[in-house]
This record gives structure tokens, sequence and C-alpha cells, in this order.
């Protein structure tokens, strides 16, 4: 085969691998709540917030 | 120890995260160095010190030594706290940092002595280069380890975006500087001709779009909407915009090399894909701005939300004015002119530096357990220093650019030219002289910060004990 068909099959197939990611964010519907979810991921952690700022459990400053 | 009690790793973020502000003045001096000698040739002492030796090591800081320090910090900092799991090896994790660190200095001795490979952006000698190797393959270690031993289900895009970062700067790093070796300080490049212009232009637009973009882009998606108090505008978006950029980035280098002995056919392929990355840059860059969507207010008072999203709107700036810029006919004027240093200034203090100044702001409290940095007035003041600084830079660059590529086109009715390029030099003095104040201030802020930074850390404490956090149940992996 010439190489020209190989990159020629190449390129189609990427823009399908890209229109099918856009398809799997956008039309499957089961995907939104784990991208809910997932976007929720920075604050799930507001402990470690409160502990790096020095602040106690109801964000009142700690004595120290 | 149990997982309950194990700590974040914050060492290596703290450290990275001031040595990004040490590196930003070293680099940014040099940058205002540079730029008074195009202003005053008279700057130009001994062979070491003038333009010519200056300039890669000006490139060098700002984009490896700051931008650099800039993205281990925030990305050992987000992928730990993301993934709700301490860093992967604190070992490795700490040779990332003294071995970067290494690399920055061997840089600044052998850039001045002269030792350099010629490929702009990738200068340093093949030792230095081996050396860059090894340490990026334990930083995607470290990184990649975290991710493999996290706690929660998902892994959050802002991690997608420093992956594919860490990955494509590994394969741009080893391609481009794969040399062969005739001395300890000299070496020839693997390839030659056009096809050594291609590779290197290759690397060149993709150290723009996976080094200055995919990383920073990390950020946004961190610290954006941590700032903000609310989660990215769409996820959604942000999976597409990812793998957007990753189809279409590779392929745009080509503009680099419009009119030269690149075949034609691939100049146009680069144009064309130049022209499609405006739609997954600007799709990130609202997404990003989305995300304060009727949270507005707290951009009137929030000095870390200013950086953060006037960055977006120098990259949404930028990433219109490059594909604009790769059109060919546009690229006939713009191409060696300082219309490319305006653009790329744009992007590099207006998005890059931006972006990490206020993210560093958000670290700084947070590493040294303050509630807040030593002065919010002063951060205030170091955004409007430098948001003057970048418009006077850029403006000024457009302005001489524009009249560098009027005049050197320009012909006389005879068919000779109309102004000589001494002509044009002598044009631009003023506007060199504009750039050089507006380099100045920006890096006058990046004192205000330093400023800053100090006290927040004499009055603070190190903080090495905020706790790994256990996840809700609906996380678990």
């Amino acid at each position: 085969m010439d190489i020209n068909n190989l990159r020629a099959i190449v390129t189609v197939v990427s823009l399908l691998a890209f229109l099918g990611i856009v398809w799997w964010a956008y039309g499957v519907k089961g995907n939104k709540k784990r991208f809910e979810e997932a976007a929720m991921l920075p604050f799930a952690d507001e402990e470690a917030d409160l502990a790096e700022l020095g602040l106690d459990r109801k964000g009142q400053r700690k004595a120290s | 120890m149990s997982e309950t009690q194990s700590t974040y790793n914050y060492k290596v973020v703290r450290q990275f995260a001031v040595m990004t502000v040490i590196w930003g003045i070293v680099g940014m001096l040099v940058g205002v160095i540079i730029a008074a000698q195009l202003v005053w040739p008279d700057l130009n002492f001994g062979q070491y010190l003038h333009f010519g030796r200056l300039r890669p090591l000006h490139t060098n800081a700002v984009i490896f030594a700051f931008g650099g320090s800039a993205l281990f910090a925030t990305s050992y900092y987000v992928v730990q706290r993301t993934c709700h799991t301490r860093i992967f090896s604190d070992g490795l994790a700490a040779f990332t940092f003294w071995g970067w660190q290494l690399v920055i200095v061997l840089a600044a001795i052998t850039l001045p002595l002269g030792f350099t490979s010629g490929k702009e952006y990738a200068e340093l000698e093949w030792p230095i280069d081996i050396l860059i190797t090894v340490v990026w393959v334990a930083y995607a270690i470290v990184f990649f380890g975290t991710i493999a031993k996290r706690k929660v289900t998902h892994i959050y895009v802002a991690n997608w975006f420093y992956g594919g970062f860490i990955l494509a700067v590994a394969l741009l790093h080893v391609v481009n500087s794969a040399a062969i070796p005739v001395s300890l300080t000299k070496s020839y490049s693997a390839y030659a001709g056009v096809q050594d212009a291609m590779v290197q232009w290759w690397y060149g637009h993709n150290a723009v779009g996976f080094f200055l973009t995919a990383g920073f882009l990390g950020m946004m998606y961190y610290f954006v909407p941590k700032q903000a108090g609310r989660p990215v505008y769409s996820y959604r978006l942000s999976v597409v915009h990812f793998w957007a950029l990753i189809f279409t980035y590779m392929w745009a280098g080509p503009h680099h090399l419009h009119y030269t002995a690149l075949p034609d056919w691939a100049q146009s392929v680069g144009m064309l894909f130049s022209l499609i990355l405006l739609a997954p840059s600007w799709g990130g860059m609202i997404n990003g701005v989305m995300t304060l969507s009727g949270a507005w207010h707290k951009l009137r008072d929030d000095p870390i939300l200013k950086f953060l999203i006037t960055s977006l709107s120098f990259y949404g700036m930028s990433t219109f004015e490059g594909p604009m810029m790769a059109i060919k006919t546009v690229n006939a004027l713009s191409h060696y002119t300082d219309w490319t240093i305006g653009h790329v200034h744009s992007g590099a203090l207006g998005w890059v530096a931006m972006i990490s100044i206020g993210s560093i702001y958000y670290l700084l409290p947070r590493l040294y357990g303050k509630s807040e940095m030593f002065s919010i007035k002063l951060i205030t003041v170091h955004f409007w220093v430098s948001t003057i600084g970048v418009v006077l830079y850029i403006a000024s660059m457009w302005i001489a650019g524009v009249m560098q590529g009027l005049m050197w086109r320009a012909v006389n009715l005879d068919g000779t030219l109309t102004y000589s390029f001494v002509e044009s030099v002598k044009a631009s003095y003023p506007f060199w002289a504009i750039r050089f104040l507006g380099g100045f201030l920006f890096l006058f802020g990046m004192l205000i910060m330093a400023y800053n930074m100090v006290k927040t850390i004499t009055s603070g404490r190190s903080v090495d004990d905020a706790r790994v956090v256990l996840v809700p149940a609906a996380h678990h992996a």
C-alpha cells in the first residue's frame, strides 16, 4: 500500500476519533452525572483548605 | 502511617512556588536589560553580555525557569489535592526540584559563554539536554504515579492538561534535541536542511502549545474555580477543549516557516491547522471566563481573580492574533518584525505570567498557614502595574512591527527599495523605548510580589500538616 493511503486513513481515523469524543462528552446521557461529579472535585476537600489557611472547622482563626 | 493521618507534600510545592517568583525576577530583569540594549547600544558590554548572548538566556529563564517552576509547583499541588493522596514519591519530587534548579544554573552559565546548539528555545547543549530528560522522566513518574494511587474515581480535568503537557514536552524535547556530539560543549543536529527547520518549529510551536498553553490551562481549570468558589462553567466543554487542542496543535508548526524552503503544501497545512486552533482556544477561554458567570462582582475586589481573568482575556487576544498571523498573506507583512515579539509577549506576559502570578498568590498563604497574603492592596497595585506594562509593551511592538513590515516591502516606481534597513531601525527607536518602559513596569510588579511574599513567609509557618481528606463514599474508586 502506498504510504499516502496510510496517511489519509490516519487522518480520517483521527477525525472520527475526535467526533467520537465530542459525542461521548455531549451525546451520552449517562455521562452527565459523572462529569458533574468530576467538576466538584476541587471542592471535595474543604478540611484541607481550612487547615492550610490556619482556620478551624467553623472557619474561625485558630489561636496559635 | 494510615491513610487517614497522611498529609500532603507541600514542601516541594513551596520550593517551586518561591523559585517561581525569584526566577521570574531574574528572567524578566535580563529581558529588561536586552530591551535597554536595543535602545542604548552602548549597554552591550564585552563578548559575554551582549544582546546575542543574553537573549537566549532571557527566553530560557522566563519560559523554563519561571514558567517551569510555576508549572511544577501548581501541578504537584493540584494533583495531590484533586487525587486526595500524597505525592507518589517524596524523594523523586525533591530530585525534580534540585535537578531543575541545576538545569537553570547550567543554562545561566553556558549561554553567556556562547555554548549553544542554535535552536530557538532549545539552545542548551547536549549534556544539559540529557539532564533535562532525566529530570523530566522523574517528573512524569511522580505525576502519573500520584494519579495512579488516587483515592477518587475521576481524574480531574486540570490533571489531564498537566499530564498532556508532561508527555508532549518529553516527546518534543527528545526528538528535537537529537544531536551528534563532537565535544562536551558542541554538537550538531541529527537532522539536516529543511527537515531540521521543520523539526525545530514542530518543537518550537508545540513548546508554545504544550509548555506555555496546556500546562497553564491546567492551572486555569483548578485555580479559577477555586478562587471564584464555583465549579468550572462546563466540564463537558473542558473535555472537548482538551482533545481538540491535542488533535490540532501538533500540526501548526509550519506557520513559522512561511515563504521558506519548506514545501508550499506543508506551509498551507500549518496555516490551516493554526486557523482551526482558534476554536479550541476560544472554547477554553470562554469556559474559564464564564466560570465567573453570576459572580462577576467578585472581580471587583479580588485582585487574584483579576489576575486570573485578565490572563484569560490576554489568552483570547493572543490566540486570535496567532491564527491571523499564520495566514500567509498576513505573515508576509508580520514575519521577522517586532509584531511577532509583541504577539509572543501578549501571550507570555498577559497569559502565562499573569495566570502564574494569580495562582502563586493563591498558593503562597496556603503554603505558609496564613488566611491571606501579607497585603491584598499590594496585589492590586501589582495587578495594575503589570497590566499597564503589558499594554505598553504589546501596543508599541504592534506599531513598530507593522511599520517595519511596511517599510521593508515599500518599493519605488523603478522597483528599488524605498527604505534601507537601517532607516527602519531608526524609526523603531521610540517604540523600543516604550517597550523598555513596559517591560520595566512588569518587572517592577514582580518586585512588589517578592516583597509581599517575603512578608507573608516571615510571619507564617510552613504548612506540613494539611491532612489528606477522606473522600465521601460517592467518590470512592
